[in-house]
């Protein structure tokens, strides 16, 4: 159906009357009390189900509808597309006040299934979760007829300890635990027998299925698992994949609430003992043990068989990715394996060694390598030398050979960022490995933009700030060189992974040029260098691949990420780093990869993080003033980084004084005053002739009250000064032309201020104290008189201007 | 565990005025706690928490399969099954990818969602916070290579709208109550044939 049609259908389904809903649901309560209503009735349910789900408001179902669908749910005889449709309907009204549904009303497994799970759904308010798991064990305790009621109860079960932890009763589960450990590891190893219609007794004879076999097709060695393959499956197997499916929800959330305390104390006891460590391994040996102890021996004992069957070469594709995914679980269960009982880790170690050498630097099995690592970290000590041969794999050549993955590349950051706590020294190998994982970030910029936001700050090191800061801004341009980097590597998939709408020849030639050779070598470097080389005659290069969209994608998360890396700043930066980062940012401004909007939003993020910079140590401004007299000098750098130009000037403004900085010279002023003055006449005479205004008025204006802010701490400026505030104060005013207005009255009011000089001083440079919110709050201190007294004057005095 | 499965339509990235994104399908495998809540109608505020939730999520998948089918360079045409090809889709090639949802942001707890795009429908798991990524990638694989087998999405004039049995009788078996599971090729065509058995084409 095409998406118009589809589109129809849901706005048919929402729009459809109160009344007419009605009436379809007396329909429906007749179609349901009719025996053999057959395929009407499963027609006007899936239509129900449709006006129901269309809609995100509640629709009232009439209560004898609510009533049938109810018991149909819970009825013996209903065929089961009927019952399949009410427990689904039932769920998607969920949750719903007042049902009468309950737990008693299923007297089967295949019942209770479906009860559970509308009962589940409806959010806990009356602890229907509690209530489902109990009556799940007890049919499961129930004397157990041949049939699916296990496999059926097993996964309720599970999403019952998931939804509420420990909710179930310490007894019921302690029996449930020996079955669990029965299915886990005694399943049949032999395959299922078909079911062969009218044979004779010698024909059942003579077809005696064989053993299961392993996924390369050899004959099974050991008990039955999950990578155990056969043509038909008997029950017991299939519980055994149930189990195995469900065993690491289970033995997390699985166990009664106060048992874990009581294992505590068992524990210690047993730790010390090598005869505690072969009865923990080993489920066979001793059916002494109790319950939840043997389920672990029996875990144990299944993920070692797992990593035995998951070196064998699978002869189908579907088998070898289950193989991977089996060995993520099997690592996973025996990290928490040896977190609840430590007496694990002594045999699993030589294991872990085994599979990583076994792994080793195979590209395909770089994502099962990361819970392998995970673990090598979390038990620490016992691993250290190869943890960090793992780490260092992880981070320089899985990020450089495979970033193209987007599964890998969310997976591995992942890792990172939920591993930051426990790296240890391994966070001395992610440090400077940061070139590597932007790799990632160029690449898949719209998925792990969030993630990397919250990794980002564990990056920033005090040795590698500046270089990582040129590395976030030249992003956009990383991702350019990784698309050619892959065009001209061999295809390693069938889908070409680079941008197919693009072919950009002269990049290509460009890349292959011995003489971009170290600018590119530098770019897609996979560790930190200690320095950092201009890219900018890449630029122009890479121009072609500039509005590409993927470029584009990332352009548009550097300003987010250039914000989380400065708020990471002030914890490890002294004054040195602070100057050579603001120094960076001002380099920067004028030196960007062309993406388009990129250079304005970064414009907008460097001038407010320089500020920032500023106000974190003001001592900066007068340290710098060179480079800012230079930056803020000429003309062309008011328009074509505005942002950058403002922002520098108000923070000669606010901080060239001798209150933020002893240093601070009356030259120093005067140099600033002049170049500044220059540059405002300048401007402003472009703004006389009839030509549009070539830069914005807050230009103007912060020119203005930088002046005036520095002709008050040099009093022999302020006769400059007000000639230049007169002259603006006279400007041509447009009708309409607010903006010019705009600097009339700011000029306006820069004059009155002057006429009172040690007023002004106070105004304009207040000292750092006035920041504390107690100068403000306190009526009787001297700045609040202050600013009272020059409005009730600045007042004064407009009203006295001539118009 | 799997919190939600869902289906919902997938525009083509250049497609403006191709209207909004729809939940074709979708299902919760146990809500969430409901906070204790005094006000009247509480029961219908939840409701609408949870359809809005899918829904963003819905969104989220739609706009991040776009961003990289843009980024391929591919445009809507690919998206679209090929018109006369009968061998399977290699679902390997399809656009997937995943993503973390923060707390409360717009689940109570946080979460991961893995995703897929075929044939104009994007599919997804919202999964808990440390899940097997490896199990519930394939797994997603095959419920969407199974969910276009028995419902038959590529012949025209089908829809998988008014066919919510089928979906439910397919994650009864392959996916019960959010359970994730590890099965072999041999075991899912077993379980295939009871499928097929008891749900004919």
């Amino acid at each position: 159906m095409s998406s118009t049609g589809m589109e129809r259908l849901l706005r048919q389904a929402r729009e459809i009357q109160d009344g007419e809903l009605s009436k379809f649901c007396a329909r429906i309560t007749k179609l349901l009390q009719q025996q053999d209503s057959g395929a009407e009735a499963v027609d006007a349910l899936q239509r129900l189900l449709l006006i129901l789900s269309a809609t995100k408001y509640r629709r009232k179902l009439e209560q004898p509808c609510m009533n049938l669908l109810q018991t149909t749910l819970c009825s013996t005889t209903a065929p089961p597309q009927l019952q399949l449709l009410c427990a689904a309907i039932l769920r998607e009204m969920a949750p719903v006040e007042g049902l009468a549904l309950t737990c008693e009303q299923a007297h089967n497994s295949h019942t209770l299934s479906l009860v559970a799970s509308v009962l589940l759904a409806q959010g806990d308010r009356q602890n229907e979760v509690g209530s489902v798991g109990r009556h799940a064990l007890q049919l499961l305790e129930a004397r157990p007829p041949e049939g699916p009621g296990p496999r059926l109860l097993l996964p309720v079960l599970s999403k019952v300890v998931s939804l509420s932890p420990g909710i179930l009763p310490e007894a019921q589960v302690d029996l449930l635990h020996r079955r669990l450990v029965g299915w886990l590891r005694y399943a049949s190893t032999q395959q299922g027998s078909a079911q062969l219609p009218g044979s004779g007794f010698s024909a059942a004879r003579t077809r005696q299925p064989g053993l299961v076999t392993e996924v390369d097709g050899s004959v099974a060695t050991d008990f039955f698992t999950v990578l155990s393959t056969s043509q038909r499956f008997t029950e017991d197997q299939r519980l055994n994949v149930l189990v195995f499916s469900m065993l690491r929800t289970w033995l997390l959330l699985g166990l009664p609430a106060g048992l874990t305390a009581v294992e505590a104390d068992d524990r210690s006891e047993l730790e010390g003992s090598t005869q505690s460590v072969l009865s923990a391994a080993s489920a066979t040996a001793s059916r002494l043990l109790p319950p939840q102890q043997q389920l672990r021996a029996g875990a144990f004992e299944y993920c070692q068989r797992i990593l035995e069957q998951s070196g064998r070469r699978a002869l189908r594709r579907a088998d070898s990715d289950l193989q991977k995914a089996c060995l993520v679980e099997a690592v996973l269960l025996l990290d928490l394996l040896c977190r609840q009982e430590p007496s694990f880790l002594y045999p699993t170690l030589p294991c872990l060694k085994a599979l990583l050498g076994r792994l080793g630097g195979d590209p395909k099995q770089a994502r099962t390598l990361l819970p392998v690592a995970r673990f090598l970290l979390s038990h620490g000590e016992a691993a250290a030398v190869d943890s960090e041969a793992v780490c260092r794999h992880l981070f320089t050549s899985v990020p450089a050979e495979l970033f193209p993955c987007p599964m890998l590349a969310f997976e591995l950051v992942q890792f990172c960022r939920d591993s930051l706590h426990i790296l240890g020294p391994g966070l001395g190998l992610l440090k400077p490995s940061f070139p590597n994982l932007l790799k990632l970030l160029a690449w898949h910029s719209p998925a792990l933009t969030s993630e990397f936001v919250v990794l980002l700050p564990s990056l920033v090191d005090a040795g590698t700030a500046v270089e990582l800061l040129h590395a976030l801004l030249d992003l956009p341009c990383l991702t350019a060189a990784l698309d050619l980097q892959l065009r001209l590597s061999p295809m390693t998939s069938e889908w070409p992974l680079w941008d197919i709408s693009l072919r950009p020849t002269s990049c290509l030639e460009g890349f292959r040029d011995p003489h971009f050779q170290p600018l590119f070598q530098f770019l897609l470097r996979s560790k930190a260098a200690g320095s950092t080389l201009r890219l900018a005659p890449l630029y122009r290069l890479l121009q072609p691949l500039a509005g590409c969209a993927r470029v584009f994608q990332c352009a548009q998360a550097v300003p987010t990420l250039l914000h989380a890396f400065f708020s990471a700043v002030p914890h490890v930066a002294d004054a040195a780093l602070m100057s050579q980062l603001a120094l960076a940012l001002l380099e920067r401004s004028g030196s960007l990869f062309p993406v388009p909007q990129y250079e304005d939003r970064v414009h907008r993020v460097l001038s407010t993080q320089l500020l920032g910079l500023c106000r974190l140590r003001p001592a900066l401004v007068v340290e710098l003033a060179r480079d800012l007299l230079g930056f803020a000098g000429s003309v062309s750098g008011i328009r074509s980084q505005e942002p950058m130009f403002t922002a520098v000037v108000w923070a000669a403004g606010e901080y060239l004084t001798v209150a933020h900085d002893r240093r601070c010279t009356v030259e120093q002023v005067t140099r600033f005053f002049e170049a500044l003055e220059a540059l405002l006449f300048e401007v402003t005479q472009s703004r006389r002739s009839a030509s549009p205004p070539q830069c914005q008025p807050q230009v103007i204006t912060v020119l203005m009250t930088t002046l005036t802010k520095l002709a008050s701490r040099s009093q022999d400026l302020i006769p400059r000064v007000s000639l230049l505030l007169s002259k603006l104060r006279t400007l041509p005013v447009g009708p309409g032309d607010e903006d010019t207005d705009a600097v009339r009255t700011r000029a306006t009011e820069l004059t009155n201020l002057l006429k009172m000089p040690s007023v002004a001083q106070f105004v304009f440079s207040p000292g750092p104290e006035a920041n504390s919110s107690r100068f403000h709050r306190d009526a009787t201190t001297a700045l609040p008189l202050a600013l009272r007294t020059v409005s009730q004057l600045v007042d004064r005095e407009t009203s006295l201007l001539p118009a | 565990m799997v919190h939600a499965f869902l289906i919902h339509t997938l525009r083509a990235p250049n497609d403006k005025d191709a209207g909004f994104c729809r939940v074709l399908y979708s299902c919760v495998f146990g809500a969430e706690k409901s906070p204790d809540d005094p006000r009247p109608n509480g029961a219908e505020r939840d409701r609408l928490l949870r359809k809005e939730q899918i829904l963003a999520v819905a969104r989220q998948v739609e706009s991040m399969c776009q961003l990289q089918q843009q980024a391929s360079g591919r445009s809507s045409v690919d998206l679209q099954p090929p018109s006369s090809s009968d061998e399977p889709m290699s679902l390997h090639d399809a656009p997937h990818g995943a993503f973390r949802l923060a707390a409360g942001d717009p689940f109570q707890e946080p979460r991961t969602v893995v995703w897929l795009g075929m044939f104009s429908l994007g599919f997804a798991l919202v999964l808990d916070a440390h899940e097997n990524l490896l199990l519930a990638e394939s797994t997603l694989r095959l419920l969407a290579r199974l969910l276009s087998d028995h419902l038959r999405l590529l012949a025209p004039g089908t829809s998988l709208l008014l066919r919510a049995d089928r979906i439910e009788a397919i994650l009864t078996r392959f996916l019960p109550h959010g359970q994730l599971l590890f099965l072999n090729d041999q075991f899912v065509q077993g379980l295939e044939k009871e499928l097929s058995t008891a749900w004919p084409l």
